[in-house]
């Protein structure tokens, strides 16, 4: 564990970037410090690894101080990675990942198998190993930033702002990398972004800095969500927090209903049985087709060419409750259409149905949150 | 018998041996200036304040005429080439530490703060990362004063004549013979572009990593600009 101890971080001008900030970074797991410009994040990140050493304060790893081992051995247990990666352009791709395992003695030829092993872990063509940094795009380049942190198998992975230079699409593609890396690798990783969004999707703990350095709040993210500390944090999360948490609330209690649910093949009597203004249509793989409305098939026989478009469908159990609601918002009659993982119809969802799960959620976190208080009063 | 190549035999070299002679007088004196200059260039690169006396001295000294530097260091080396090779030396200072501080500075940020993130110290970090980067510059700045030191070694044939070819040029005088000084004016200009040819050829070696043609990525470098990074760190 990374034990960060009452530690001030003042400049020779007076200036204090961090303001006897303490926080507990749990092993194996991602921590995300967030906060806007100046409030120290990235200080706080260099002071772990003694880029930036502390006026005051200590910090522990392990339970040992940092400063009793030699620098240059502390740095080479962390992994570093940072904005626009700064990979090292005179190097190839494959010198670039063996960086730290050769600062550390190994042979050439095991950094050079190693370097191809971490290329594949975190999707690059082994084919690149012998290009330049500038022959990659932007995403490829980070890519390389996190393999070469990860080269020598440190247990810490210090990531200052590494997808904030990347568009969109390719962002969300490194996160969910990085997700998938963590999940089989399990390193202590302390993440730091000035962007709320990626804190609470990345987050096991999110620490909240304000300007000055101080900490504002330290919580998993959905407590966040649910339970922001003051104003500050309040409107850092953004308006719609009541939305992004539905993120954390789970889809399984949804009971998807199937009388709606019709096959392209049903008869009139089958229609007529039904009591919903609209059906959704099935082919005979049971995957859906589209909506239509009650009236137009009382006839018998679906004309598939005039059914309204089914939207996107959502998996009751793997998507959250936000993703349900979407579906259901999105959807033209709307009804959010369920299917399981491979894309089979098991029923809808109204918009009301929703609104009760999230309401049973609700309810269910505030007396989670209560019973918490309690404990910690008693 | 006075061809062009007919070298006056008081000068007591022939033509290829003269080359010789101005080659060893004008490369050695750069050779000497870079290796000064690197370490220089890293004590101004980590004390900032340090860059602008060097650059102060270096320019004072590029100011002192040869003549004068001969007068001062013949007392004590003589009239040998050791005496035209060390005013050429301090003279290539004055190239060649701007272009090796600006490559080295020309390194981008995230770059220098991965290399200490990852263990290097100051010296490895210099070595391996900042100098490989700055290569272009510091070969920009070796041809500059390889050019420059070629054509100043003819100054030497004013004391007992250590100019090398430059001594071709007294004997045209002394002899008549016109053609000797446009020998040493155009076997110096050939050894120069000769010289700055190696040189280029030598930048393409050391830079495979240098994106060729119109048709590269921007670099971190460049892309730089448009992303304020994050303050809190000075």
């Amino acid at each position: 564990m990374i034990r960060i101890d009452s530690v001030t971080k003042r400049y020779p001008d007076g200036t204090v970037a961090v303001d006897r900030l303490s926080l507990d970074i749990p092993d194996r797991s991602i921590t995300v410090l967030v906060g806007p410009s100046g409030c120290g994040k990235t200080t706080t990140l260099r002071m772990i690894n003694r880029m930036v050493e502390p006026t005051e304060g200590t910090i522990l790893i392990d339970g040992e101080d940092s400063r009793r081992q030699p620098v240059t051995t502390l740095r080479r247990s962390m992994g570093y990675v940072i904005q626009n990666a700064g990979l090292f352009q005179h190097r190839t791709i494959a010198d670039n990942i063996a960086t730290v395992p050769r600062l550390l003695g190994w042979g050439k030829q095991r950094a050079r198998e190693r370097a191809a092993e971490l290329m594949e872990r975190v999707g690059l063509d082994p084919s690149l190993a012998r290009r330049y940094p500038y022959q990659l795009s932007g995403g490829q380049q980070q890519r390389v930033g996190v393999a070469r942190a990860l080269a020598a198998d440190p247990p810490v992975l210090l990531m200052d702002e590494p997808f904030s230079a990347v568009d969109p699409v390719v962002r969300k593609g490194l996160q969910d990398e990085l997700l998938r890396i963590q999940d089989e690798l399990g390193k202590t990783i302390v993440f730091v972004t000035h962007d709320i969004d990626e804190a609470i999707k990345l987050g096991t703990m999110v620490a909240v800095l304000r300007e000055g350095g101080r900490l504002a709040q330290y919580a998993p993210p959905a407590e966040l969500l649910s339970r922001p500390a003051d104003g500050f944090v309040e409107d850092f999360l953004g308006a719609d927090r009541g939305i992004r948490r539905l993120s954390f609330f789970p889809s399984s209690a949804l009971r998807p209903a199937t009388d709606a649910v019709i096959p392209v093949d049903a008869s009139a009597e089958r229609v007529a049985a039904t009591g919903a203004a609209h059906l959704l249509v099935t082919d005979a793989d049971n995957r859906p087709l589209g909506w239509a409305a009650r009236e137009e098939l009382t006839g018998g026989g679906v004309r598939t060419d005039r059914l309204l478009p089914y939207g996107r469908p959502f998996v009751p159990g793997t998507d959250s409750l936000r993703t349900a609601l979407d579906c259901a918002v999105l959807s033209p009659t709307g009804w959010a259409v369920a299917v399981d993982g491979d894309g089979r119809v098991t029923g809808v969802v109204s918009q009301q149905t929703i609104g009760e799960a999230i309401r049973a959620a609700h309810t269910a976190g505030r007396a989670e949150a209560e019973a918490e208080d309690e404990k910690v009063a008693g | 018998m006075s061809g062009f190549f007919d070298i006056p035999s008081d000068l007591q070299h022939s033509w290829t041996g003269l080359i010789g002679l101005h080659m060893r007088e004008a490369l050695l004196p750069v050779a000497a200036g870079l290796l000064l200059a690197l370490p220089l260039a890293l004590l101004c690169g980590r004390f900032r304040w340090l860059y602008p006396p060097v650059l102060g001295v270096t320019t004072v000294l590029y100011a002192v005429p040869s003549l004068a530097f001969f007068v001062v260091l013949i007392d004590y080396t003589g009239q040998t080439e050791l005496t035209v090779m060390i005013p050429l030396a301090l003279y290539s200072l004055v190239v060649l530490v701007p272009a090796i501080v600006d490559g080295v500075r020309s390194v981008p940020d995230e770059t220098l703060a991965a290399a200490t993130a990852m263990g290097f110290g100051p010296v490895r970090r210099y070595a391996q990362v900042q100098l490989p980067i700055a290569a272009p510059a510091v070969i920009a700045g070796l041809r500059v004063a390889t050019a420059s030191s070629i054509s100043l070694v003819s100054v030497g044939a004013l004391i007992g004549n250590q100019g090398a070819l430059g001594n071709l040029l007294a004997a045209a005088q002394k002899y008549d013979r016109p053609e000797l000084a446009v020998n040493a004016v155009l076997t110096m200009a050939a050894l120069a572009i000769v010289c700055d040819a190696l040189l280029v050829l030598l930048r393409t070696l050391l830079t495979p990593w240098m994106p060729r043609g119109g048709t590269a990525r921007p670099k971190p470098a460049a892309r730089r600009a448009e992303i304020t990074p994050e303050g809190a760190v000075r």
